[in-house]
């Protein structure tokens, strides 16, 4: 194969050009590259293109559908549930998020503390990430039961309340109890990783800012936060676009109710194109995150690269 | 990672002898006991759920919910001998395992070619790599459905097998190339000079030198396939072909209001082999996934 050109004798290859060189690389790069090339653009680009493509098609499950233009696009905008549907996305991903970030960043300016087990106390605040998210949101559904939960009876006990609090089964509380399961699973990842971020922090830094008489709060918001701010955006992003796309845990929690206050996008599209057989409709929801998710992916990114790049820094490696 | 890690542990004290043992307590201990208390509850909640005798289960007022005296294997037992749960978890672990390994081969050969062969556009598709990180399965799922169904491949293991590393690998990629950007250069000029093929290098040189690297990515690979939920809810349909999370979710979840305890011993059973694999390889684990977000 092409290895050959490789392993050939001395002479020959100093005889050769660099553009014949360049292109036996290129040749060997192809190879390599194929399996991972193979799998992406067959199971991710190309039905990438394709979903852009049904959303302007009538297809119905069992059948290709016909290009209509606009018209599921034209349909989805005017329906109150769709509306409703990326209202509850956003009110999703913007509070979970928000609230995933100060938690996290919290726990890991905690565990950057000298602790005793610090290892064991890392490694079991990981478990909520570990565990598949249908598996936890399980016992959350059990937890936020209408009448044998948990956190009822405890508070009940404590007097706090007198009868049980209906957490599924009303908007509100059924929004905020989703976004809690979400944060739940969610804060472990950002503050293990921000973990890492601080870590690379040189005590020195810290000794020096005490020297000229900071606060802990300067500290944090001069010399952690500036050194954070990169793995921020990544984290962030990270964070974002999975909050934003989320579905697992509404499908088990909710399904999306009480009355389509808990349905996001990725679950309306779902329940359209799957269980509804309307795949265009259901493609057209779910391109229709598309550019949420561009908009999510350009204001964490480039927002908080921005700064970095006007502090001058450049640990980008 | 690791060595910043290390090189931490010696001086990490920094100025914290400052702080008094009282304001330790309420700045540090309390706060950091809430967080691991409400992180771990639900699955203490989970596991002290799965061994309650049934008629305890709904009784929050004559016996304590928190604890139980009469702890029982009868939901487990249950699960295990009269459900197709063991083929649900054996369903799981072979797709996860077949996927994960297809995904670290051909991060492998991709990572390898993009650091060290270097053609031409090799940065430019390590960035595309990325951004194929960046698109989530929810808004795949509708597309690949029909693809699947046209590849005939709906209903089948295949259809999970051959998707999954379309999640696993621009993640193992860009793991395995920032650790194969570790591993000295001369050392593969050396074995050019000495007549090595690519291929040896390698399998000799490079792959020994990166089992680290290649330990972390298949750990993270296989929860991400262990954790995954809509591709096999929308491409599998027979339930004895279902994996853990979907077959959990569609088969105890019916009007039986004892149903909680089958679906906790689920839930603790199917989460089990991961947290067990996990609590050998944390150090790993934590470095997938730190480094993948640091590169």
């Amino acid at each position: 194969m092409s290895d050959a050109a490789i392993s050939a004798p001395m002479p020959r290859v100093f005889e050769r050009s660099w553009a014949q060189r360049m292109t036996d690389r290129n040749m060997l790069g192809f190879w390599f590259m194929l399996p991972a090339a193979a799998f992406l653009i067959l199971f991710l680009v190309y039905p990438l293109g394709l979903g852009i493509w049904l959303s302007f098609t009538d297809a119905r499950i069992g059948r290709g559908g016909v290009f209509v233009g606009l018209e599921n696009y034209e349909w989805i905008l005017g329906d109150s549930k769709f509306q409703l549907a990326v209202f509850n996305t956003l009110f999703y991903t913007f509070v979970a998020s928000v609230l995933k970030f100060a938690i996290g960043l919290y726990l890991a300016i905690l565990l950057n503390n000298h602790l005793p087990f610090k290892a064991f106390i890392r490694a079991i605040i990981l478990v909520p990430f570990i565990v598949p998210t249908v598996l936890s949101a399980i016992a959350f559904w059990w937890i936020f039961d209408p009448q044998f939960s948990v956190l009822s009876w405890g508070l009940r006990k404590w007097g706090l309340i007198s009868g049980n609090i209906d957490f599924l089964g009303d908007p509100w509380n059924a929004r905020l109890s989703v976004i809690f399961a979400n944060v739940w699973r969610g804060v472990p990842f950002i503050a293990i990783t921000l973990l890492a971020g601080l870590q690379t922090v040189s005590p020195s830094l810290y000794e020096a800012a005490t020297l000229d008489g900071a606060s802990k709060w300067q500290m944090f918001r001069h010399v952690t936060y500036p050194i954070l701010t990169p793995i921020i955006a990544v984290v962030m992003t990270f964070s974002v676009l999975f909050t934003f796309t989320d579905f697992q845990l509404i499908k088990v929690l909710t399904n999306g109710g009480p009355a389509g206050t808990t349905e996001l996008m990725a679950t309306m599209s779902y329940n359209t194109a799957i269980l509804g057989g309307r795949i265009g409709e259901g493609a057209a929801i779910s391109t229709a995150m598309i550019p949420f998710l561009l908009g999510a992916i350009m204001i964490s990114w480039f927002g908080l690269q921005r700064r970095k790049w006007q502090q001058g820094s450049d640990n980008n490696d | 990672m690791a060595d910043a890690t290390l090189a931490r542990e010696d001086h990490s004290e920094g100025m914290s002898y400052l702080d008094t043992g009282l304001s330790r307590l309420v700045t540090l201990y309390l706060p950091l006991l809430l967080i691991v208390v409400v992180l771990l509850f639900p699955f203490y909640w989970m596991a002290i759920t799965a061994v309650k005798p049934k008629e305890h289960l709904l009784d929050l007022d004559r016996h304590n919910p928190l604890f139980t005296l009469q702890p029982t294997f009868e939901h487990i037992r249950a699960l295990l001998f009269e459900t197709h749960y063991p083929l649900w978890l054996w369903n799981t672990m072979f797709i996860s395992v077949i996927a994960t390994i297809l995904a670290l081969v051909a991060s492998v050969f991709a990572a390898y070619a993009i650091v060290r062969i270097r053609y031409t556009g090799a940065q430019m598709v390590g960035g595309l790599i990325f951004l194929s990180y960046l698109v989530p399965p929810s808004i795949l799922f509708i597309p690949l459905s029909t693809v699947i169904y046209q590849y005939g491949l709906f209903d089948t293991p295949f259809a999970l097998i051959l998707t999954y590393p379309t999640i696993l690998i621009p993640f193992s990629t860009w793991l395995l190339m920032g650790y194969f950007k570790t591993i000295p250069y001369e050392l593969e000029e050396c074995a050019l000079i000495d007549g090595a093929t690519r291929w040896q290098i390698l399998t000799k040189i490079i792959l020994p030198l990166a089992v680290p690297g290649l330990i972390s990515a298949g750990i993270f690979c296989l929860t991400l396939c262990w954790n995954e939920f809509i591709y096999a809810l929308t491409f599998i349909n027979t339930q004895d072909k279902k994996t853990v999370p979907v077959a959990i979710v569609t088969a105890f979840t019916d009007g039986d209001q004892y149903k909680w305890g089958s679906l906790m011993a689920g839930a603790l059973v199917g989460s089990l082999p991961l947290v067990v694999l996990y609590s050998f390889f944390v150090e790993y684990y934590v470095s997938a996934m730190t480094g993948a977000v640091k590169e």
